[in-house]
């Protein structure tokens, strides 16, 4: 099996974690900027945290034989502040050239405030301008709705905005339909308590098809399992789907998104 | 796959989540002191389980979500619930 874990936050896990999901199949990572639990109180912080997740993260995801890849921003959770985003927006593009760094994310909305969006839109035309591929986090439970309904308005408002070169991530069941019918890429996310299961993930499958959908684990700090996706493709197996299917889910979709960035590049299987 | 296969794959799991799911509303039943908003939208949510509409996962997320349009003014925390506070205003 091979897959491609297209959304986990892996400074934050141990060296344990990247020899599981090597031995499970993983063929590359794909780390989002996130936020780090607490607020960072200068751009300076953020300087020095989008070196590791350019320079550092990849070169330890290396030793394990990992291709490591990131997205970059301000996450939702300190938009409210739009000095200092506006501060850490200015110092993106100089990372842009890095090597692995697939695009802008993981953006969004957390509470659905007006500062957030504000944050979300200047986000959104710093991926335009430089022809970025954007990650779009969606609010946490009661919020996810609301927030998933602006965060569309706001990207089908830009024309400049190409639904395909989009994902919105952490879908649910009220949110993929809506998604996936304005042409955006839909991520979902496995955890163990809030988001989805890998039995609610393949039911959605089911229901929406297998075209422009991933899966993730989304691991991080918090309760999260950095082995969801080969578990869930372990769930598909119990429901008897063939190994092209699942496939096609875990490896050949986000390989056919991420793509879509030149800096996405596998090295050839031996 | 036939409902037989699904059962045979799901219907353990699913019983042991009734079950805690009961409890849990046994043991709420106990407890001391006033209900908030969450207990009102879980019992709203509640209802959707007895629906025969194929979309009881979407309905019942629904009913826990904030259906308002608008952005909010400002972000006073950064958490979430699980359930919208708004309903019981």
């Amino acid at each position: 099996m091979r897959y491609i874990e297209p959304h986990g936050h892996m400074v934050s896990r141990t060296t344990d974690d990247y020899q599981d999901m090597v031995t499970a199949g993983c063929a590359a990572v794909c780390e989002p900027a996130f936020w780090a639990g607490f607020d960072r109180n200068s751009a300076d912080g953020f300087y020095d945290y989008f070196c590791q997740l350019t320079e550092h993260e990849p070169k330890r995801a290396a030793k394990f034989g990992l291709p490591h890849f990131s997205w970059l921003c301000i996450n939702p959770k300190e938009s409210e502040n739009v000095v200092l985003a506006a501060e850490v927006i200015s110092i993106i593009p100089e990372f842009l050239k890095k090597p692995g760094v697939l695009g802008i994310g993981e953006i969004g909305l957390n509470k659905n405030s007006r500062n957030e969006l504000k944050v979300l839109e200047s986000h959104v035309d710093l991926a335009a301008r430089h022809d970025q591929l954007i990650l779009v986090h969606t609010p946490h439970l009661e919020d996810k709705l609301k927030g998933t309904r602006l965060i569309l308005d706001l990207l089908k408002s830009d024309s400049r905005i190409k639904p395909e070169r989009c994902i919105i991530d952490h879908v649910e069941e009220h949110t993929i339909g809506m998604v996936l019918d304005s042409g955006f890429w839909a991520g979902m996310t496995l955890y163990p308590e809030s988001k989805c299961t890998s039995a609610r993930a393949i039911d959605m499958l089911e229901k929406f098809g297998t075209d422009r959908i991933w899966m993730n684990s989304a691991c991080d700090w918090g309760v999260s399992v950095p082995l969801a996706v080969p578990r869930a493709a372990l769930e598909m197996r119990k429901r008897e789907h063939p190994h092209s299917w699942i496939d096609r889910v875990i490896y050949q979709n986000p390989f056919s998104f991420l793509s879509q960035s030149p800096n996405f590049k596998l090295p050839p299987v031996q | 796959m036939t409902r037989v296969q699904i059962l045979d794959l799901y219907f353990m799991e699913a019983r042991a989540k009734l079950i805690d799911l009961a409890a849990f509303l046994d043991r709420l039943d106990r407890a001391d002191g006033d209900p908030d908003f969450r207990s009102a939208a879980f019992n709203k949510a509640l209802k959707e389980l007895a629906s025969t509409d194929a979309e009881r996962a979407k309905n019942v997320l629904l009913a826990l979500s904030d259906p308002t349009t608008e952005p909010v003014p400002a972000a006073a925390v950064k958490g979430a619930t699980g359930a919208w506070a708004g309903a019981q205003k």
